[in-house]
């Protein structure tokens, strides 16, 4: 072992040796500057980073993103800094300036360059400077935005530099407002009235508190110029304003929305198994969280494939749940129908045993279930208005779970007979309807899409034992408020709840919007006491 | 005279009736006796803890009285009968914690502790009166019974039923328990009210005083029975069980079925109250959790594993249920939820008539003649 550690440190230095020398002299004085990096003391590293940055701008970029990324390290015996890639067999050692692999080191013989919050911050604003004349328009737009967090009268030349070069529309534009917001505190106040007339309706949030500050700071305004700044400022801000607060009502409708997608796909299993059976399936919201259980376990069972590990849990989670449905049934619901309060007992009991179960054995703990690659961070449309991608996930999931369920009932023999079970039971076996058959697979079908929806929610909240216990109250009042045994009226019952909820939630705080969403529900049941789309004929009546 | 006042005619065919009101006449009779009398060495002492616990019990079984009147003989499948007993627990918390006086934590004579950590100033309105025993006692059935009525008033007009009813009961509890969780409410938020001291200048934590609460709650228990009885008994009782049978004939036949439902719903809801506020002198404690839709589901399973229609079924099934619970959750905590989770779907499914039923149906005695040959 100890052998292998010094043939290690032999190579190392002789590759490094070789590279230092071969190099020219500018490079060898590029790696010495950046050999300071490797300092114990923040403000030593802070110093060595602004004498790299501003020595050499062009190249200390990959340098500043790898830092950013914990990539960077340096080589515990020659302090030399590389970047790293992890592999199976150890890490892979980079040099900083050819990106050639150098060498594989074991972790022992490296360290990584760490940074405290006021160098990250540093270092962030650095490469945004560096990458505003980058070759990729992406990066380009990038650093725009991430200087216009802070407009400074330096950054202001930049932008300016930048500008002359740009030629990407929407580039420009942002680059304009960072130079009309800094251009606010213009001596000139001539370009003050023109800067502010055009940030008139900017999305910017920190334009906005600029404007703010600067029509605060104006005070008694005397000349004709100062009147026209003010209106102009005033007119400025009563658009943005306006514009700021279009956007993030359109961001709330989407949040309502995707709650709404949440609470359709928890209730519409719920609304299925009532309509065709009667029956009220307390143990639903146990079903949801079997559902994320099993996404919980073929992420256990596939560790290396997160990302691929929804797809194969969404219908995991139906077959598994599907099949705990038709078991349920068969052994005890069926025993109870025509008696819909006693079933609701049945399946209170049933949904405390599933809980218990669950405890034993999983623990009573909260499960980490991960978000693939794909579903995590967020669209960002303005910037008043971005959305998470699980979110957009979950909405698009529950229109597609919609759009097969209602061909489900309407266009397959399975659902013609399942209608027609659900409306007149006697009628349907006389024709020869098994109808056993179809209450099985019905339940089976409600406890699938509980299960499906239970994978979605592992995305959103905390998987636990206690999951479905929360959500089955706001199913329950999905379905009543929808009217029982109806798939839009579910569907637009979930929605309207969901946006609802979001749009009191601002004015009122989560629990006191919670409330008043129940006593609405309590109240509208008085109007109609079969929901919104309420069936009718026959089954309206038992 | 006094056994006509104990035993009064109502009672002349209820043998289940006759045998709970003498039981409990004879535990308010002997148990505070052998806890306060019987010296602790004695293999007769009954310890302040049990006492505690049986008078828990029966004020549980007060509150499925309450729920098996409206279930049992109205048909009405409340899932939030837990909502009234919390109520009449809070408005008896109320009165407790103003006994506190400033032997509080921050020892603030005017204000109870959580409102002083709150930096509140002055006793909100609704506080006021609470100082007043009599005023709280009013309270206790009228807060509950105001709400059920305002609610029962507003939903059987409109002819809710059935599930749909169940489920804006549990609509109502779920509320309340939200709302009660807020501090701004001025209900102690998540804490509840606790730490009391003394109520009607008893010490709550002296042996005679809950020797004291364990009676009332028995006589509680027996006014209440004896109640219902009279009203099930009654011409209104007897439109009551022909709207559980069939509601629609009722209606058809010119009865107000809303006011028969209505009365009875209100009435059962300030019984629950009473319950309530027997309960927490007793436990020490009243917080949201109580407003939880599954403890009022629980309290339907008390009544559903008795028997319902029978109110002493209720009160078996409450006090078996809540014995098993004591002793599993003692012995055996995990199996617990395994243990009350089955004997739901068993009683469903192999005991729809509960208890009571069972042994009424004789199918008891048949069971034994069966397994014998």
């Amino acid at each position: 072992m100890y052998r292998k550690q010094i043939l290690f440190s032999v190579a190392a230095s002789m590759l490094l040796a070789i590279t230092s020398t071969s190099a020219f002299g500018e490079s060898a004085s590029f790696k010495s500057a950046a050999q300071n990096l490797s300092a114990k003391k923040y403000s030593e590293k802070q110093s060595a980073l602004e004498k790299l940055v501003n020595s050499y701008p062009k190249k200390s970029t990959s340098i500043l993103e790898a830092v950013l990324d914990s990539r960077l390290y340096y080589v515990r015996a020659t302090k030399e800094i590389v970047f790293i890639e992890k592999s199976a067999e150890g890490y892979i050692l980079f040099d900083i300036e050819t990106e050639k692999t150098v060498a594989t080191a074991p972790k022992s013989k490296i360290k990584k360059i760490t940074l405290n919050n006021k160098l990250r911050r540093y270092v962030k604003n650095k490469l945004a400077e560096l990458t505003l004349h980058h070759k990729n328009p992406k990066k380009r737009l990038q650093a725009a935005k991430a200087l216009l967090k802070n407009i400074t009268p330096e950054r202001k030349t930049m932008l300016e530099d930048a500008l002359n070069s740009e030629n990407e529309s929407n580039i420009q534009k942002v680059l304009k407002t960072g130079i009309a917001m800094a251009e606010l505190d213009h001596p000139d106040i001539e370009k003050q009235i023109q800067a502010a007339s055009f940030l008139s309706g900017t999305l910017q949030r920190n334009a906005q508190t600029l404007l703010v500050k600067k029509l605060d700071s104006l005070g008694d305004v005397e000349t004709e110029n100062q009147k026209t700044l003010k209106s102009t400022l005033e007119n400025t801000l009563q658009k943005t304003n306006r514009n700021v607060f279009i956007n993030q009502q359109v961001e709330n409708a989407l949040f309502g929305l995707s709650l709404g997608s949440v609470l359709f796909l928890a209730a519409v299993g719920l609304a299925i198994t009532f309509g065709v059976m009667g029956v009220i399936n307390l143990a639903h919201g146990e079903m949801i969280m079997l559902g994320a259980y099993t996404t919980y376990v073929v992420q256990l069972l596939m560790p290396n494939y997160i990302d691929l590990s929804i797809i194969v849990a969404i219908p995991a989670a139906f077959i598994v749940a599907g099949l705990f449905g038709i078991v349920i049934e068969r052994t005890i619901i069926r025993y109870l129908y025509g008696r819909p309060l006693d079933t609701l007992l049945a399946t209170f009991g049933l949904s405390l045993i599933l809980q218990q179960l669950v405890r034993s054995v999983f623990s009573p703990l909260n499960r980490a279930v991960a978000t693939p690659s794909w579903m995590s961070g967020s669209l960002s449309i303005n910037p008043s208005l971005s959305v998470t991608y699980n979110r957009i996930y979950i909405i698009i999931f529950s229109v597609i779970v919609l759009v097969v369920l209602f061909l489900l009932l309407k266009k397959t023999v399975y659902g013609l007979h399942m209608r027609a079970v659900t409306q007149d039971r006697n009628m349907a076996k006389a024709m020869g309807i098994k109808s056993n058959w179809i209450d099985a697979l019905t339940f089976g079908l409600g406890s699938g899409i509980a299960g499906m929806a239970g994978v979605a929610l592992s995305q959103l909240t905390n998987v636990g034992p206690n999951m479905g216990q929360t959500y089955i109250v706001d199913s329950f009042m999905v379905v009543v408020f929808g009217g029982v045994g109806n798939l839009f009226g579910t569907f637009l019952g979930g929605l309207t709840l969901g946006v609802a909820n979001k749009f009191l939630e601002p004015a009122f705080g989560a629990v006191l919007a919670k409330i008043l969403i129940l006593v609405f529900i309590i109240l509208f049941i008085q109007k109609r006491p079969r929901g919104m789309f309420a069936l009718k004929g026959r089954a309206a009546e038992d | 005279m006094l056994f006509k006042l104990i035993f009064p005619k109502i009672l002349d065919d209820d043998l289940g009736g006759r045998i709970l009101i003498g039981a409990l006449l004879i535990s308010i009779l002997t148990i505070p006796a052998l806890n306060v009398l019987v010296p602790e060495s004695s293999a007769l002492h009954v310890s302040s803890y049990t006492v505690t616990l049986l008078g828990k019990y029966l004020t549980f079984a007060l509150l499925a009285i309450a729920v098996d009147l409206v279930w049992g003989y109205l048909g009405i499948l409340s899932l939030g009968h837990g909502a009234f007993f919390a109520l009449g627990g809070y408005a008896m918390g109320m009165y407790l914690m103003r006994q506190i006086g400033d032997r509080g934590v921050y020892g603030n004579p005017m204000l109870p502790d959580f409102m002083v950590f709150l930096n509140w100033d002055k006793l909100p309105w609704y506080w006021h009166g609470f100082d007043n025993f009599a005023f709280a006692a009013i309270m206790v059935m009228l807060v509950p019974g105001l709400l059920a009525f305002i609610f029962g008033w507003l939903a059987f007009r409109s002819r809710v039923t059935g599930v749909y009813l169940s489920i804006i009961t549990q609509a109502l509890t779920y509320a309340l328990l939200l709302a009660f969780f807020l501090n701004d409410l001025g209900f102690g938020g998540n804490n509840g009210l606790t730490d009391f001291k003394d109520i009607l200048g008893f010490d709550i934590q002296q042996n005679t005083t809950r020797s004291a609460l364990f009676a009332c709650s028995a006589i509680a228990l027996a006014a209440g029975y004896i109640a219902c009885k009279y009203i099930v008994k009654s011409r209104l009782g007897q439109v009551a069980m022909a709207i559980r049978d069939s509601e629609t004939r009722v209606r058809s036949l010119g009865y107000r079925d809303e006011y028969v439902k209505l009365f009875l719903f209100t009435i059962s809801a300030v019984l629950a109250g009473i319950a309530g506020a027997l309960y927490v002198p007793q436990v020490g404690i009243i917080n949201p959790g109580e407003f939880s839709p599954i403890n009022s589901i629980v309290i339907v399973i008390w009544v559903a594993v008795g028997g319902r229609g029978t109110l002493y079924g209720a009160v078996i099934g409450a006090i078996l249920v809540n014995y098993a619970k004591t002793f599993f959750t003692a012995f055996a905590p995990e199996v617990w939820l395994f243990a009350l989770g089955g004997l739901f779907v068993f009683v469903t499914v192999f005991l729809p008539t509960g208890i009571v039923g069972f042994i009424k149906e004789k199918k008891l005695t048949r069971f034994f003649l069966l397994t014998k040959s």
